[in-house]
């Protein structure tokens, strides 16, 4: 370009400022918002029962939000996390009813949903097809799997052991462990991605993947990495899954990515890559949880529910590629 | 001749945000001339260009068509009136034959439902009669550069225009087919149509242009006949001042040190060049020349591993270099500055500090891989300050930076490592006159305390303003090196295109 602005010093930026300028400020101010209203509108909203059961209802899918963020940063995507998630299920539970000890069962399904993402991130980085082929091939594949080891039927799983099944249902106190696996998995990614060198290299892989490589970074290794990192989280939620309901089931997780890519895109993680952050990614679930626990108390006809989530999500990205176009 | 003229502009004006990029200016274009406009980098060409295409809409003014004032709101509307613009990116569809994106713009137009191949390709073949041997059934990625040149100018032709607007067509051709594309010119103006030539390159324009316009920061400076005036008349009415001054002063030759950075023995990669040997010593500024597509910037990239796959011996400082990666590149404090600043040198929507330590983030971090925040703003900070950045925070994304500060931050990312060695390929590409002189200044005090700079330019002034020593490229080899007084544009134009080192002069 042969005409370029100098932008004008703005001394006047506070910490306020920016704060309000923050993808996650305006998401909260809604979250609460809503909050207020159906307070108001629902006596049973702010309750504990509801309150527990809502956070519940996204605390394992926001493990699979985790990974997604940190892949569509690197300039990815992953189609396959729901059929990878049932796959986990799958795996591990048929393991179990052959008689192998749950927890080695268990190792051996994340082992494998690990081994899929490293093979998908094989196909990317080194075949060279996009993401978005590999991962709906993959869907497909998996889904298949789950269908064919399981003849379509879910896997009851009645003697699972108690310890096995705490991770799912136990509580620790008042707080169930799943929510406190849940924080403790956003809370170390989230750390690391604001702070460690190895996640800062996503972000600049994602931001310009040539300008990286010209940085000395190998972006095929890091895009590698998040492809397979995404995939074992998808396992690892696929395990908590399946000792909460004390069963595997083959058809668990169908439209589960779509959810999991909303709730990025509307916590500010940019599908061309090079921006998100997992704090804003998990306000995006607690959105549509809201959302979706909202219209339920209201007694909203449960079809009405997916029409105003795809509203929310087309919403949300429009405010935000408007304000990006703003800034320049 | 009044009546003579097609197009008068008048007065026009265009700002974006604070910054006047065209204030008020004229411009007159005759029937059957070829003129040339001339100016530096971000002096109003390209905006002038872009408001006579529609593709900009001047703030104020007035453009006269063939004695009626007209408002050109687009593209479509200026190749209705018969205004042809040959970009200088080539945006071709590289899938499709060449008659197909002849008539790429007719076929949108057209109201049939089906294409008709047979009667595109026949006129293609037509249009190519007047032009060169190009087969028009040929998809457009088999063609070389400049015949893809050839083939963005029949598709303005075909247009019927009146006005063909050439922007730096030459940039990517050879010399030889340089003097195709100007016989070509010639035909098109002897045949009534007016050619507007933009071009940095003041023989091309004394050689083939009847009359130069010269902007400077956005104002119309003069329009001269070429009969009447000397090469140095326009380059002093493009800067401003004697030119001289543009440049820091080159090494003394008391500085001169026999002391060598980088030894470059027989590098080859069998496929864009091969054989090249040099030597970098302490202190001076190594200029590269060459055309594009010489492969001067391939064998930059390939001493520090970047690209292709290279044999050869590179020794920084003494020492034997065995790199197999840019980052063992890295390591050894050998850092290449790209040329593309944006598609692959910075990143543009990440915060200023982010950009600077991208190259070595450990400096910034603990032991542990923990980024530490206050290290990354200071070390930004430090080196923006040694630059002369003007930004507002360090936090601000590049992209809300002017182009030469944008490429300030993408030198102090080099700097940030302490390099022994820095390769700059187009450091002033899209930097205004000001900041270029700055990142000329900035280059010298570099080499003088003792890293080693060596500049890749196609802009030859350049090149020939910082340079101690210059090496020319050519068809992947080193064709000569020329030093202190041969270093002219004369001599390392014969050197790029293939004259013996014999016929130079000083």
């Amino acid at each position: 370009m042969e005409i370029t602005a100098s932008a004008p010093a703005e001394p006047t930026t506070s910490t306020l400022h920016k704060l309000l300028r923050m993808r996650e400020t305006g998401l909260i101010a809604i979250i609460l918002v809503m909050f207020v209203i159906m307070s108001f509108a629902s006596p049973y909203f702010l309750t504990w029962v509801n309150m527990r059961a809502m956070v519940m209802a996204f605390a394992v899918e926001g493990i699979v939000v985790v990974g997604m963020t940190i892949l569509l940063i690197s300039g990815g995507i992953d189609l396959s996390v729901g059929s990878v998630t049932a796959l986990s299920m799958v795996i591990a539970g048929w393991l179990f009813l052959q008689g192998i000890d749950p927890w080695v069962a268990s190792a051996i399904a994340i082992a494998a949903c690990t081994a899929i993402g490293a093979f998908m991130g094989f196909f990317v980085t080194r075949v060279g097809l996009h993401h978005f082929i590999v991962s709906l091939a993959i869907m497909v594949i998996a889904r298949g799997a789950c269908l064919l080891g399981t003849g379509g039927r879910p896997l009851g799983l009645y003697t699972l052991p108690p310890e096995f099944k705490f991770i799912g249902q136990g509580t620790i106190g008042p707080i169930p462990l799943v929510i406190i696996i849940f924080l403790v998995v956003v809370l170390v990614f989230d750390f690391m991605l604001r702070r460690t060198t190895v996640f800062r290299k996503v972000f600049y892989t994602g931001s310009n993947e040539k300008a990286a490589a010209y940085s000395g970074i190998r972006t095929k290794k890091v895009i590698f990495l998040t492809t397979t990192l995404c995939s074992a989280l998808a396992g690892f939620a696929g395990i908590i899954y399946m000792a909460r309901f004390g069963s595997a089931q083959p058809t668990f997780g169908l439209g589960m990515e779509l959810n999991v890519i909303a709730a990025a895109v509307i916590g500010g993680a940019s599908l061309t890559g090079g921006s998100g952050t997992i704090f804003g990614a998990i306000l995006g679930v607690v959105l549509l949880s809201v959302v979706s626990s909202s219209l339920a108390l209201l007694d909203v006809s449960v079809y009405w529910q997916d029409i105003i989530r795809g509203s929310i999500l087309l919403a949300a990205v429009s405010v935000d590629h408007y304000l990006h176009k703003k800034r320049g | 001749m009044p009546d003579n003229v097609i197009l008068r502009i008048s007065n026009v004006s265009k700002s974006f945000g604070a910054i006047r990029a065209l204030r008020g200016v004229d411009f007159e274009l005759r029937r059957g001339e070829i003129h040339a406009l001339a100016g530096e980098n971000g002096a109003g060409k390209s905006t002038l260009m872009n408001v006579i295409d529609g593709i900009l809409k001047p703030n104020s003014g007035e453009i006269i068509w063939d004695g009626k004032p007209v408002r050109i709101s687009s593209p479509t509307k200026a190749q209705k009136l018969g205004i042809g613009f040959v970009h200088q990116e080539i945006a071709l569809c590289p899938d499709v034959s060449v008659a197909e994106n002849i008539f790429m713009s007719t076929t949108n137009i057209s109201r049939s439902f089906l294409m008709d191949y047979k009667g595109i390709e026949a006129k293609a073949r037509d249009v190519f009669r007047q032009l060169s041997d190009i087969d028009p059934s040929v998809l457009v990625r088999d063609l070389s550069i400049s015949n893809q040149q050839l083939v963005e100018i029949a598709k303005a032709l075909t247009l019927d225009c009146k006005v063909l607007i050439l922007d730096e067509p030459t940039a990517a051709l050879t010399e030889k087919e340089a003097q195709v594309l100007f016989g070509i010119m010639r035909r098109l103006a002897d045949s009534g149509i007016a050619i507007i030539y933009i071009s940095h390159r003041m023989v091309e324009i004394f050689d083939n242009c009847d009359r130069v316009t010269v902007f400077r920061d956005g104002q119309y400076i003069t329009t001269r006949d070429v009969a009447e005036i000397e090469p140095a008349d326009v380059v002093n009415a493009m800067v401003g001042r004697v030119i001289e001054n543009l440049y820091p002063e080159k090494q003394a030759l008391a500085e001169r040190s026999q002391e060598i950075i980088l030894d470059v023995q027989g590098l080859t990669d069998n496929k864009r060049f091969s054989d090249v040997s040099f030597q970098l010593k302490k202190g001076e500024i190594l200029g590269i020349a060459g055309l594009i597509g010489s492969g001067r910037s391939e064998i930059v990239k390939g001493i520090c591993r970047l690209d292709g796959d290279v044999s050869g011996d590179v020794y920084l400082n003494g020492e034997p270099l065995d790199l197999k990666h840019y980052q063992d590149s890295i390591a050894a404090g050998m850092v290449y500055l790209s040329e593309d600043r944006k598609g692959d040198g910075i990143f543009l929507d990440m915060p200023i500090s982010n950009n600077v330590s991208a190259l070595k983030l450990d400096q910034v971090a603990s032991p542990l891989g923990l980024i530490n925040r206050e290290l990354e703003d200071g070390q930004a900070e430090r080196l923006g300050n040694k630059l002369n950045l003007k930004c507002g925070q360090l936090s601000d994304p590049v992209s809300s930076l002017s182009g030469g500060n944008q490429q300030k931050v993408a030198i102090a990312k080099m700097l940030s490592v302490n390099p022994n060695l820095i390769f700059l390929d187009e450091p002033t590409r899209g930097v205004d006159v000001g900041a270029k002189a700055e990142i000329h200044r900035i280059l010298r005090d570099l080499a003088r305390s003792g890293v080693g700079i060596v500049v890749i330019s196609s802009e030859l002034p350049e090149l020939i303003g910082v340079s101690d020593r210059v090496l020319v490229v050519r068809e992947g080899r080193i064709g000569g090196v020329v030093e202190g007084d041969m270093i002219t544009e004369e001599n390392i134009m014969h050197l790029a295109s293939g004259l013996d080192a014999q016929e130079l002069t000083g």
